[in-house]
């Protein structure tokens, strides 16, 4: 036993000719994340407090799909959503927020603050100025990568999960219409030396998807899911990950069968959702991690009390 | 082949006084729609297809909070959701905040079938709604004089408390229509019971189909989204069962009711019955819910931990049955 903790920045295709300007700033931006909450574990942060405080600064930086960075929906708006569970089953969620600075940070409140689960639209962005939550200009929350990115999608017609195609056009990118990448996600997962557990998420969804799509992501037992055993975050295509119910099925698994919490994770993404589809991260009351995926890469980061850490994109090569 | 099966809901937790024609009332609506799933059924409709036009029918009738006769919002307003999952492919389409989609448990369907994603919501759900040509009507079709009732009374008894499990003293403020103290999300029961509608289906095929469809909590925040429209929590089907569950909304979120059912018979091999039983007991903490389900055998169960559900069962060898207690 001992805390353990595990971040991602999505999973999907990305490809391993992925230019160091598009690689660098994120994997600097997972190690710093991964510090802080290491040291807020240390500190003796709850895990509600520490998935929380990883994911805000995941959502704050541009470089991954939430928050600021978000993708585009095919109106150029951004509609993000996120959602936190706390291994004691209480959980908040919201979507479609428009000009929340902080999603991860109101779904929480909607959890502590309301005798509901799930927010959103206007509903969630008026609940938001209720309660003094930061908010921004729509604007603030719109880089220049993803007005590119939409632009190439529609250009493509097709709806695309960021990350994968690089900016300039080649013509290898139409080629690899069906290899859509599939990240698009931010989220944290962690357990103290006590076992308890939390896990968040949060995204700005899937390029050119239709205004008013909600995606795994805000979903109890989707895209997220924290109990007693273990806390789950997924990333990837959002209509696989909704119909594959991956976060609640990594903690059925372990409870209804037994399994561990590797055989579990491993058994929900090799055998449960469609090759090319999602990446999870998750730890257990026990201290155990795993960041399991069947897509091409996953940005990923994770720490254990005894010593252990990992920063990587693509698999690990086994010696 | 198997021996089709259908079962139908309209919401789990009955006010025990509720008067004998309103239960009269509500047993005549379920037999009508139980009626017209089993001529679907008879005319080999997929299971898919039967839960749509039986929960359409629900929708349709101003007794149960769905379509017309939906629950309002603190705003007065009728803010809709539905989804619905088809067990061949775990295909599943589902909405939330329709204003003026006649159907919303059609406009989940079209989300399904029509659309390269599996939920839309409020303003992006109406225009998909309009691009598909669905029928839609003012915001007041959906609104009843019972239901203003019930909001007016709702407020008065100060509403959903932050904490709705710490009991509220409320007969001072109420009036005589409070007689009994049972609760269901901080709310009286005499003043608001869930009254979600579902259809759950295993056609002759045995193939399985899941169709939830409500207006959600009274007097509910605007843009408050509930179980109904949550793949696992309100709705799922798979290859094994379809499941719909009604209560309250945010204990069945929690516990992944539907995903749950089916997730204990997969993995723990329980039969259908025992699946909801155990659901029922064993995922509900302090919570309130009920769930309907059909099996791929053609068998159907129900549970739930309420005083009451409104539900209505058929299967192909002649069993057919409408009850509340």
């Amino acid at each position: 036993m001992g805390w353990a903790i595990a971040l991602h920045g999505g999973a999907g295709d990305i490809p391993l000719t992925l230019p160091p300007e598009r690689r660098l700033p994120r994997e600097v931006c997972l190690r710093h994340c991964l510090q802080l909450g290491v040291d807020a574990l240390k500190s003796k942060k709850s895990p509600l407090d520490v998935v929380e405080l990883v994911v805000r600064e995941l959502e704050n930086n541009p470089h991954f799909n939430a928050g600021k960075g978000s993708v585009l929906t095919s109106s150029g708006t951004v509609e993000m959503e996120a959602c936190i569970m706390d291994g004691n089953m209480k959980c908040g969620a919201v979507s479609g927020l428009t000009t929340v600075v902080n999603a991860i940070s109101l779904a929480r409140l909607v959890m502590e603050r309301t005798p509901h689960i799930y927010l959103a639209f206007d509903g969630a962005e008026a609940f938001a100025r209720e309660h003094g939550v930061e908010t921004l200009d729509a604007s603030h929350f719109i880089t220049p990568e993803n007005i590119q990115r939409l632009k190439q999608a529609k250009e493509a017609n097709r709806v695309q999960i960021d990350y994968t195609q690089p900016m300039q056009k080649k013509e290898e990118d139409t080629a690899t219409a069906d290899g859509d990448s599939q990240t698009g996600t931010v989220g944290c997962v962690a357990v103290d030396s006590d076992g308890n557990l939390a896990a968040a998420t949060s995204t700005g969804g899937l390029v050119n998807k239709m205004v008013g799509r909600i995606g795994d992501t805000p979903l109890i037992g989707a895209g997220t899911y924290a109990n007693s055993l273990c806390a789950v975050s997924a990333t990837g295509k959002g209509e696989a990950i909704i119909r594959g119910t991956v976060a609640r099925d990594v903690a059925a698994l372990m409870e209804f069968k037994g399994l561990s919490l590797e055989e579990a994770a491993a058994c929900v993404v090799k055998e449960r959702v469609p090759k090319g589809n999602v990446g999870l991260v998750a730890v257990s009351a026990t201290g155990e991690v795993t960041m399991p995926f069947n897509t091409t890469g996953m940005f990923r980061a994770c720490a254990t009390e005894d010593g252990y850490s990992e920063i990587a994109i693509w698999p690990l090569t086994k010696d | 082949m198997v021996g089709w099966a259908i079962a139908v809901h309209g919401g789990a937790g009955v006010d025990p006084n509720l008067p004998h024609h309103r239960q009269e009332e509500a047993k005549q609506v379920l037999a009508r729609c139980l009626n017209m799933g089993i001529s679907a059924l008879r005319s080999s409709l997929p299971a898919v297809d039967v839960v749509e036009l039986v929960v359409r029918e629900l929708e349709s009738d101003p007794v149960f909070n769905s379509g017309r006769g939906s629950a309002l919002t603190e705003k007065g307003t009728a803010e809709m959701e539905a989804s619905i999952m088809d067990g061949v492919g775990r295909r599943c389409g589902a909405v939330s905040g329709v204003t003026t989609v006649k159907n919303p448990i059609s406009l989940a369907r079209l989300v399904m079938d029509k659309s390269p994603h599996s939920y839309l919501a409020f303003a992006g759900a109406e225009e998909f709604a309009r691009l598909h040509g669905a029928e839609v009507v003012d915001n007041d079709y959906f609104i009843t004089e019972d239901n203003k009732g019930m909001l007016k009374l709702a407020k008065e008894a100060n509403t959903i408390m932050f904490d709705y499990r710490i009991p509220t003293v409320l007969s001072d403020t109420c009036g005589a229509s409070v007689e009994n103290p049972l609760q269901m999300n901080g709310l009286p029961i005499s003043v608001y019971a869930p009254e979600t509608v579902g259809c759950v289906v295993v056609d002759a095929q045995g193939r399985c189909a899941a169709a939830t469809s409500t207006g959600g909590l009274m007097n509910k925040m605007c843009g408050r989204i509930g179980d109904s429209p949550l793949i696992g929590a309100g709705t799922y089907a798979c290859g094994l069962c379809g499941v719909s569950c009604t209560g309250e909304g945010e204990a069945i979120i929690r516990g992944t009711l539907a995903r749950d059912v089916a997730a204990v018979m997969e993995y723990k091999g329980l039969g259908l019955q025992a699946a909801v039983d155990f659901v029922v007991k064993e995922r509900l903490d302090e919570g309130k819910a009920g769930m309907i389900a059909v099996s791929r055998n053609g068998e159907v169960a129900c549970g739930f931990n309420t005083n009451g559900m409104f539900r209505g069962f058929a299967t192909e060898d002649g069993f057919v049955e409408v009850g509340i207690w």
